[in-house]
């Protein structure tokens, strides 16, 4: 399996912290008697923990359901809370599905276009934010599918001067490298880092002003709370990821590389995309012209290895991935990889040996042999 | 002024883009070529596959769902 992104396989302390905290923190934690005392003792434990990685305060980070519930939350309630203003939420033309969905839902989404590897334009954010009535600004720290690092310190200094907060989607930087501190809200994914899939992040600065847009509840800004033995996992596997960011990052990179030169050299007409060396350490990206992506993704599971796609042919939706449109790059063959933690070099080798025969083999199918 | 058409409606990717390929490598060096595909995918593509193979971009028309490419060949 060579494609973890956003759903990685559960690290050995989560699972063992997951099981612990069954035992300790199975009572609801908004109840007033001991064992609901200790799961609300748990979960804080579990807010804390992440608030040290990302260099928060624990009243600052709350708990979703998912990234996605996550980052729904983050757009709605400070476009409600900033009505006054007006309403346009600023995004990057590759920011996830949720962002550009629920910019549309509380508000009027402006799109800031991207260059070929996929990274935002500075100055163009900089004439948005400047302009009347904008909300909210939300740029991914990465991006997930494509692995170019978007130029976040230079849109906060444009969100600062401008006075819209600036919402940084991490979901699939966190635990992988540094995320800075340029940002006033901050979204991840705890399965993107080997937690367990159920918890999504948000992190708000003190200061940056929220109101629901949705019904009253004891968990105001994510209804109904979360797992507390999966935000327990979720924080012992942040932290053990963070720890090891350095080593981690080191190891995939040089995979990455190779993956990068040997797809290039062996593949013939193949686009490998994104950012060269501004990039996520553990994400990979490449299309290969007159290749179904569908029939890829198949053949090259039938051959023992696991990756994703964004093309179109692979999903139920007849639009191709918007990450790869909004480049300009090949939609169709995509094959992504984010390679999870531990994969060894022959594991990559082999991958690579056996990609162009794949490749050649679907071309064939297709009566591509030639052109 | 277009000399073929490469009438790939109601195609899946990456059909329009293998008929317009097989369509190009026939043609002669300068010819135009109009590709209409209803795959929302050829939207991108075509100009991609002028990209990587060296051949112009005239054009892109989207009306609702059909969409129309201008391209010409290299050379």
């Amino acid at each position: 399996m060579l494609d973890a992104g956003g759903h990685a396989p559960l690290l050995p302390q989560a699972r063992a912290a997951y099981l612990e905290a069954l035992d300790q923190g199975w009572a609801d934690p908004r109840r007033l008697f001991s064992e609901g005392r200790r799961a609300r003792m748990l979960l804080d434990g579990a807010r804390e923990a992440m608030a040290g990685v990302v260099g928060a305060r624990t009243e600052e980070v709350d708990l979703a359901p998912s990234h996605v519930a996550a980052l729904h939350g983050a757009v709605r309630s400070v476009v409600r809370a900033r009505r006054r203003v007006g309403d346009v939420v600023v995004v990057g033309a590759v920011e996830r599905a949720a962002v550009l969905n629920a910019a549309d839902f509380a508000g009027a989404r402006r799109v800031v276009g991207v260059d070929h590897v996929g990274r935002v334009d500075p100055d163009e954010l900089d004439d948005a934010l400047g302009a009347h009535g904008v909300a909210l600004a939300a740029l991914q720290h990465a991006n997930g599918e494509v692995g170019t690092l978007q130029p976040v310190e230079r849109a906060h200094e444009s969100s600062r001067r401008a006075g819209v907060p600036l919402l940084v989607d991490a979901g699939s930087s966190l635990g992988h490298v540094d995320v800075g501190d340029a940002w006033d809200l901050l979204a991840a994914d705890a399965a993107d880092w080997g937690g367990p899939a159920g918890i999504g992040v948000l992190v708000t600065r003190r200061g940056v002003r929220r109101t629901p847009d949705w019904p009253e509840d004891d968990d105001r800004w994510f209804p109904g709370g979360v797992s507390v033995p999966a935000a327990l996992a979720a924080a012992v596997a942040l932290q053990v990821a963070h720890a090891s960011r350095h080593r981690t990052a080191e190891a995939s990179r040089t995979l990455v590389d190779r993956v990068r030169r040997r797809v290039a050299a062996e593949v013939p007409d193949v686009e490998v995309v994104g950012d060269d060396a501004v990039r996520l350490p553990h994400v990979v990206t490449f299309s290969c012209l007159y290749v179904d992506g569908e029939a890829l993704v198949g053949g090259l599971d039938a051959a023992g290895f696991g990756v994703g796609s964004g093309s179109a042919c692979t999903s139920s939706a007849l639009e191709p991935s918007h990450v790869l449109a909004a480049m300009g790059v090949l939609t169709h063959g995509n094959v992504r990889l984010a390679l999870p933690v531990g994969t060894r070099e022959a594991d990559v080798d082999r991958f690579l040996d056996a990609l162009p025969s794949v490749v050649a083999d679907v071309r064939s199918a297709l009566g591509a042999d030639g052109l | 002024m277009t000399d073929l058409v490469v009438d790939a409606t109601g195609l899946r990717c990456p059909a329009p883009v293998i008929r317009l390929a097989r369509a190009a490598r026939e043609a002669r060096p300068g010819t135009t070529i109009t590709v209409l595909a209803t795959d929302p995918a050829a939207e991108h593509d075509v100009p991609a596959w002028a990209r990587m193979r060296g051949h112009a971009l005239v054009s892109v028309e989207k009306d609702d769902d059909r969409l129309t490419l201008v391209v010409r060949t290299a050379g």
